[in-house]
């Protein structure tokens, strides 16, 4: 940890709004679903911020990234817009895919944000795709893919874990282990360690502390660097806990205790993070209060923006069927 | 197999971003020897031996496709597709419809069935129709070299995901294949042979199968229209419906299981766009059982000319008594 302690200002202050963005916004998800204003399904990372701001913050704008269903931090941190995020989420036209999509399925090329999948598992093998384009193209970039535990039980898996080592891909796989598939624990459903499972592919495996944005931030830069020099993937299982239930609607305790959610709660990444800023003098307590202010304001403009905008129109139903 | 492995070569020489990519498609040349050639003229990164991990191969040719490649994917048998099934159907289809028409994936997946080969129930099925209720993947189902070769560079060059199935049995077949670049339109139909009497709308193996019908019927007295869609989506329903309107009968030919088949949909369209002018309408296609091993079941389970002159006749005699 001696060399993150170096680590700009800049980049570390950037990191904390970054964790700002996805907490803020996904605490409005949870709040405008329950009113009715986002319908469907939505899956908040609260709780899981410091794992997209730590990786991104390594990330350059060409670099891409796959997500998934739980993937709205990904995309904010990757700089999608709040306004975008927010207008796809109620289905609006001036949402990134115009409403036709959804919290699950999301895309914006132009910030690196290549997809968000719905199905488990499903952004790995596209992940290896897109890393194989890069190799083709002799890119220098890699791409990042974001999945949870869960996804590390799908053949899709195996098969892209293995399809990217034995080809060398430019491909970061990092799972969220958030300990829990809906309601299955990891303890009922997944054999060995998950960061292990990439060794039998030959492919290097780091355990990492998902709630210090620091630690994250460590270990992806040695993986994404290892990527770009053309050495292969790497798998990072990043510990971490999601405060909600799956979805917004609940906070889980069919299946596990209020006593288990504090306790994680304690161990939340954007105070701790907070507290040493301060301590080490790279921020004061107002700068970072300002900081907050103006996330929680981007974020409510953001709200106002999606609501006054207009649904798409019912005629253009079926225009992005195919592509001309 | 020559017409095939003209296209990709010619493809793949005309646009650098169009790459091959399946399971021993490289040296090996492919199970059925569709890229032969290839690896030796654009090398092993244009021409990519994958490890059998059918998902991941149409992920990783969706992944390339959204970045600008024009990926070419083959999957050994179709019976395989229901491995990549996930891909296929729930991203490939819909990648551009659930972003609002930003993500472009030009993937072709190339396949074949090899029902008539004796490759048992797991080996041999034909079932485009699956493909046609999940919209958002082009299906084509060349009957001849000529419209093989059309229709696949059309596929590579085009915008959108294209499921090119090939029949296996028809891979030795010969026919006239035209000279210089020429590309076949998604969407038109082919009238193999004028009739008056029945149109008969085949699919894939089954188009020799109705023109081999067509002579028998013809000695006597009976004239079939044999048309072949040659891509189920787009279909091109103006023409089966200009002969219908002609004939006023309709038989379908396919080696589809019956249920739900591609006769189901042709047939369902013709009613809704023709009703007034139909008098018969018959299905002629595998039953709905899983293709048996055995040389003799196999046979028996196939449908084919006789099958097609047998539904004709009936459908003629029907026409007499009414």
């Amino acid at each position: 940890m001696r060399e993150m302690n170096n680590l700009p200002r800049d980049v570390q202050l950037s990191m904390y709004e970054n964790m700002l963005k996805q907490r803020f916004l996904d605490e409005k998800v949870v709040e405008l679903y329950k009113k009715g204003l986002i319908q469907g399904i939505a899956h908040p990372c609260l709780g899981q911020e410091a794992v997209a701001a730590g990786v991104i913050a390594n990330l350059s704008r060409e670099d891409l990234v796959v997500s998934n269903h739980r993937g709205h931090g990904h995309s904010l941190a990757k700089g999608v817009s709040e306004r975008a995020m927010l207008s796809e989420l109620l289905g609006k036209e001036t949402g990134m895919c115009r409403g036709f999509g959804g919290s699950m399925h999301s895309s914006d090329m132009d910030c690196g944000v290549v997809f968000s999948t719905a199905i488990v598992g499903g952004g790995i093998p596209l992940a290896v795709g897109v890393a194989l384009a890069l190799k083709m193209d002799k890119k220098p970039n890699c791409v990042v893919c974001f999945f949870g535990d869960g996804a590390c039980n799908t053949g899709a898996f195996h098969e892209g874990l293995n399809m990217a080592a034995v080809w060398r891909l430019p491909v970061v796989f990092v799972c969220e282990n958030n300990q829990y598939a809906v309601s299955t624990p990891i303890t009922k459903s997944t054999a060995g360690h998950i960061y292990l499972r990439g060794e039998g592919y030959g492919i290097p495996g780091q355990l990492v502390n998902g709630m210090k944005v620091l630690d994250v931030y460590e270990a992806s830069s040695i993986a994404i660097a290892r990527a770009k020099r053309g050495e292969g993937p790497t798998l990072i299982e990043c510990e971490t806990y999601r405060y909600t239930g799956h979805g917004p609607y609940d906070i889980g305790l069919d299946y596990r205790t209020q006593e288990e959610i504090d306790r994680w709660k304690s161990r939340d990444p954007i105070p701790s993070f907070e507290q040493k800023l301060i301590s080490q003098n790279l921020a004061t307590t107002q700068e970072l209060q300002g900081i907050r202010d103006q996330v929680r304001r981007r974020v409510e403009e953001a709200v106002q923006f999606a609501q006054s905008s207009a649904y798409p129109p019912t005629k253009q139903l079926s225009d992005h069927v195919w592509a001309k | 197999m020559e017409s095939i492995r003209e296209a990709l070569a010619e493809e793949m020489r005309r646009d650098p971003k169009v790459f091959v990519i399946g399971e021993d498609v490289g040296q090996y040349g492919g199970t059925f020897k569709a890229t032969k050639g290839l690896v030796q003229e654009f090398g092993p990164e244009r021409v990519i031996d994958s490890p059998l991990s059918e998902n991941a191969i149409i992920g990783a040719a969706t992944g390339a496709a959204i970045m600008g490649y024009r990926p070419v994917a083959e999957i050994m048998y179709m019976d395989f597709l229901n491995e990549c099934s996930d891909q296929l159907i729930n991203h490939l289809s819909k990648l551009h419809f659930m972003t609002g028409g930003k993500l472009k994936v030009p993937v072709v997946i190339r396949t074949q069935y090899s029902l008539g080969r004796n490759t048992g129930a797991q080996h041999s099925q034909f079932f485009p129709a699956f493909l046609m209720n999940t919209p958002g993947i082009m299906v084509a189902v060349p009957s001849t070299p000529a419209d093989a070769k059309g229709l696949l560079k059309t596929a590579i060059r085009g915008s959108n995901p294209v499921l090119f199935v090939e029949s296996a049995v028809l891979y030795a077949s010969k026919g006239e294949v035209p000279e210089g670049e020429f590309l076949i339109h998604f969407g038109k139909a082919d009238v193999k042979l004028e009739g008056s009497d029945v149109t008969v709308v085949a699919v894939s193996r089954m188009v020799k199968e109705a023109i081999a019908a067509a002579n028998v019927l013809s000695s006597e007295g009976i004239s079939i229209e044999v048309i072949d869609p040659r891509t189920l989506i787009p279909l091109d329903m103006e023409t089966i419906v200009s002969s219908v309107k002609k004939t006023g009968r309709l038989v379908t030919a396919e080696d589809c299981v019956k249920t739900a088949g591609v006769g189901a949909e042709v047939i369902a369209r013709t009613m809704e766009l023709a009703m007034g002018h139909i008098e018969d309408v018959q299905r002629v296609a595998s039953p709905d059982v899983p293709a048996p091993f055995s040389p003799p079941l196999q046979d028996a389970y196939m449908p084919g000319k006789n099958a097609i002159v047998e539904t004709v006749k009936k459908m003629m005699r029907r026409s007499l008594t009414s």
